[in-house]
């Protein structure tokens, strides 16, 4: 049943080569340039568009990215340049206001001052002209105590 | 007796008969022709369907079509190099798909339904003409891609390390077509002369696994094929330095 009849035959068997082999040789050739027009180069122009899409957007999106950063970059030296003329601006009023305030202080100081010394002499002044009355009340009271003792006497 | 009276065309292996169609004075396998029309048919109608609309977006079909263009791309591309691929991948492609569906449509079709007066219908690659017209197809393609790329600078390859290697390059030149030749004829009918046996023989369930790596012997096949056609002419246009 099994027909294993391989190199026996006189026409025919496994390696029997013939026409078949130039034949099948143009049919592959042929459909090489048939898949070539029909699969290789369609689909390939679609997903090489599809590719260069894809890789462009991916390059636009960097540069984009790129200029974010540079944007950014420039924001924030912008924002640190502000950020320390804001901080000199406050410093220089506190010096002023620093200034202004040891100006007044020393001036009501020396005001004071110069009230306190005022006072100070006119309370000697009154103070010497009352030892001075009081000095001479004394002496009248006392001639006045001696002339009565001397007087009874 | 009961097994007189099995039918004697019960899974009978017909091997190294052939139909033959006589044209003037030269003589084809038919068979080999009938089979290869039908799935180079299939293959086409296949394609068109899916490249008929095409999308930016792919779906369905066109999405697998593309898969297979990534696929190819990709094995011509790591053979043959960055610089000439794209002249060689619809070669590489077609050896690829021709190979890989007369390898599967041989496994996955019964075609032993279809009586023919001589012969059967089976795998084109099973036929050793088929694999010799592939394997020929390499060889001059690989001259070819060196002779076009290189000019006659090509022979200097054959002297490369040292002349010492001369006599077995020209081997080599011989040995290439022989062998992918003979180890996807071999293959091929080597998985349906198994299967054909084990059906023969125990016609259930046992012969599946069998089939099955059949299959994927038909795939690795296809692809050792269409690797080894890129990685000649790789080897072919590289430039030496």
């Amino acid at each position: 049943m099994l027909a294993f009849n391989i190199f026996g035959a006189t026409e025919g068997g496994l390696f029997d080569i013939n026409a078949t082999l130039p034949l099948m040789a143009i049919q592959v050739v042929a459909l090489t340039y048939i898949l070539n027009s029909l699969f290789f180069k369609p689909v390939g122009n679609v997903v090489e568009k599809r590719e260069k899409f894809v890789s462009n957007n991916i390059i636009e999106a960097k540069n984009k990215l790129s200029e974010v950063k540079k944007l950014e970059a420039d924001l924030f030296t912008r924002l640190q340049s502000a950020r320390s003329e804001a901080q000199r601006i406050v410093s220089e009023a506190e010096n002023e206001s620093d200034k202004l305030y040891k100006e007044a202080l020393e001036l009501a100081n020396n005001e004071a001052n110069a009230s306190k010394e005022k006072a100070r002499l006119e309370i000697e002044s009154q103070a010497s002209v009352a030892r001075d009355q009081l000095s001479k009340q004394a002496d009248d009271l006392s001639e006045l105590i001696v002339n009565r003792l001397i007087l009874e006497k | 007796m009961f097994f007189n009276s099995l039918p004697t065309n019960f899974a009978a292996l017909e091997v190294g008969q052939h139909l033959y169609w006589q044209i003037g004075n030269i003589r084809l396998h038919g068979q080999v022709f009938l089979t290869s029309w039908i799935l180079l048919g299939a293959l086409l109608v296949f394609i068109s369907l899916g490249t008929k609309k095409m999308e930016n977006d792919p779906k369905g079909l066109q999405n697998l079509l593309e898969f297979l263009w990534d696929y190819i791309r990709d094995l011509a591309r790591t053979q043959i190099g960055e610089k000439v691929y794209r002249d060689w991948m619809p070669f590489i492609g077609t050896l690829f798909l021709f190979v890989f569906i007369s390898n599967w449509g041989g496994a996955l079709i019964p075609w032993r339904l279809i009586k023919l007066p001589s012969g059967e219908l089976g795998a084109p690659t099973a036929d050793i003409n088929t694999t010799i017209a592939l394997a020929l197809l390499v060889s001059l393609s690989y001259f070819y891609a060196g002779l076009s790329n290189k000019g006659w600078r090509y022979f200097e390859y054959y002297v490369h390390p040292t002349p010492i290697m001369l006599p077995f390059k020209i081997l080599e030149d011989f040995t290439k077509p022989l062998s992918l030749s003979f180890r996807l004829f071999g293959n091929i009918l080597a998985d349906e002369l198994v299967v054909g046996v084990l059906v023969f023989l125990v016609p259930l369930v046992l012969p599946i696994p069998v089939m099955f790596l059949g299959l994927f012997t038909s795939a690795i096949q296809a692809l050792i094929f269409a690797t080894l056609a890129a990685y000649y002419i790789g080897e072919a246009v590289e430039e030496h330095h």
